[in-house]
C-alpha cells in the first residue's frame, strides 16, 4: 500500500454498481411495517389476554394469517438489512464483515421460517 | 472494528499557558491543540490569553495574533481571510468551521480550537487532506462530453439549468462537512463523504455534461455513496450554508429513478 498513489487508494476496487435495491428495500419495508405492526400488536394482545382457541380463530381468518405472515417477512427482511448496515459501518476486517453479514442473513431466514412454522402449526391445531 | 478511543500516543495532554500581559482588562482565552511530529511527544492543549481590545474580530485574527506576538511555533493554514479559499477550516468550539468567518464574539469566553476531526494531523491545526483531494479527483470534477463544442461559441446553458448549479458550485472544499460526518470517520477509505458527493452531484446536475450515466455508475456502491445515513452533520456544519445532505439524497433519487422509475 505504501507506494500506491492517493488516487489509486481513493479509487480502490471501484464501484460495486449495486446497493440501490438494498437501500430502497430498507425504506419500503420500513414503510410497510407501519401498517403491518397492527397484526403484531393485535396478536400479542390476544395471546396475552384471551384463551388459546380464540386467538387461533382470529389467526385463521385469511386477512389475519396474511397480515401476520407479511409482518414476519417484512420485519426479518428489514432487520437483516439494518444489521447489515451496522456491520458494514463498524466492522473493518473484510473477512469478518462477510461472515457476519451471512450469519445475519441466515439467522433472519431461519427465524422467519420458525415464525411461519409457528403460524401454520397454530392453524393446524384447529 | 471502528476505533472509539484514541491510541496512547494521540491522547491529549495539558500544555503551556501563555498569560496575558499584566493590566489587560478584556481577556479572551484560547485553548489550542498542539502537536509536533518532530518531538515524538503526545499532543497537548496550550492556553493563550489575548487582549481582546487589541485583536481583530475573527478567530483567524486571534490565531494570527498568537503566531505573530505570542508563539511563532503555532502552525495552521490560512490564505484568503474571507471564506473563499477553505484553508483555515478547523474545529472551533466543537464545530467545524472557517476561522476567518467565525466571529470571536459569537463564542464563549474560552474558545477551544482543534484540527478537523478524525483526520491525520500534519502539525498543530494542519490536517492531511491528501485522501480527500484524491477522492475529489476520483469523481472527475470536470465536464465530460462526446459532442465537440460548437465551432464559434461556448457550450450553451439555459438560465434555468445554470440555476441548478447554485448551492453546488459554491463549495470551497474546506472539508468541514466530510470531517464532521461519523460515517466518514468510520469508513473514509471507501465512503466518498459529503464534500465529494456534493461535487459529484454538481457534475451530474450540469446540463452540459454528457456522462451522467457513467457518473452514477461510479457512485452506485454500498460504500462510496450509501454510507450516508442522513446524519445531517454536513449540512449543519457547512460554513457556506450549503446542503450536502440534499445533494446526496438527489443522487440516490436519480439512481432509484434509473432503476425503478
Amino acid at each position: 500500500m505504501k507506494y500506491r498513489t492517493p488516487l489509486a487508494k481513493a479509487r480502490g476496487l471501484g464501484a460495486a454498481r449495486s446497493g440501490t435495491t438494498r437501500w430502497w428495500m430498507e425504506r419500503v419495508t420500513a414503510a410497510a411495517l407501519i401498517p403491518l405492526s397492527y397484526w403484531l400488536v393485535k396478536l400479542v394482545d390476544l395471546s396475552a389476554t384471551t384463551p388459546y382457541a380464540e386467538t387461533r380463530d382470529w389467526l385463521a381468518a385469511p386477512v389475519n394469517t396474511v397480515g401476520v405472515i407479511a409482518f414476519v417477512a417484512a420485519a426479518f427482511y428489514h432487520a437483516a438489512l439494518g444489521l447489515r448496515v451496522v456491520i458494514e459501518d463498524y466492522v473493518d476486517r473484510e473477512g469478518s464483515k462477510i461472515v457476519l453479514i451471512w450469519l445475519v442473513n441466515l439467522g433472519a431466514a431461519l427465524l422467519s421460517l420458525i415464525a411461519l412454522l409457528a403460524v401454520f402449526r397454530t392453524l393446524q391445531t384447529g | 472494528m471502528a476505533e472509539f478511543t484514541l491510541p496512547k500516543n494521540s491522547r491529549v495532554q495539558k500544555g503551556k499557558t501563555h498569560h496575558a500581559p499584566a493590566g489587560v482588562k478584556n481577556i479572551r482565552r484560547f485553548e489550542i491543540y498542539r502537536w509536533d511530529p518532530e518531538t515524538g511527544d503526545n499532543p497537548r492543549i496550550d492556553v493563550y490569553e489575548l487582549d481582546a481590545e487589541h485583536c481583530g474580530a475573527m478567530v483567524l485574527d486571534a490565531i494570527i495574533k498568537i503566531k505573530n506576538e505570542v508563539d511563532s511555533t503555532l502552525t495552521f493554514r490560512r490564505s484568503c481571510r474571507e471564506g473563499v479559499c477553505g484553508s483555515c477550516a478547523m474545529n472551533i468550539d466543537g464545530k467545524n468551521t472557517l476561522a476567518c468567518t467565525k466571529a470571536i464574539d459569537s463564542l464563549p469566553d474560552t474558545i477551544r480550537i482543534f484540527p478537523l476531526p478524525h483526520a491525520q494531523v500534519v502539525k498543530d491545526l494542519v490536517p492531511d487532506l491528501n485522501h480527500l483531494f484524491a477522492q475529489y479527483a476520483s469523481i472527475k470534477p470536470w465536464i465530460e462530453t462526446q459532442t465537440p463544442p460548437p465551432a464559434d461559441s461556448e457550450r450553451l446553458q439555459s438560465r434555468e439549468d445554470r440555476a441548478k448549479l447554485d448551492g453546488l458550485y459554491d463549495c470551497i472544499l474546506c472539508f468541514c462537512c466530510s470531517t464532521s460526518c461519523p460515517s466518514y470517520w468510520w469508513n473514509s477509505e471507501r465512503y466518498l463523504g459529503p464534500a465529494v458527493l456534493l461535487q459529484a452531484y454538481r457534475w451530474i446536475n450540469d446540463s452540459r455534461d454528457e456522462n451522467t450515466g457513467q457518473r452514477l455508475d461510479e457512485l452506485e456502491d454500498p460504500f462510496k455513496l450509501y454510507r450516508c445515513h442522513t446524519i445531517m452533520n454536513c449540512t449543519d456544519t457547512c460554513p457556506k450554508s450549503l446542503n450536502p445532505a440534499k445533494a446526496i439524497a438527489e443522487i440516490k433519487k436519480l439512481l432509484l429513478q434509473r432503476q425503478e422509475g
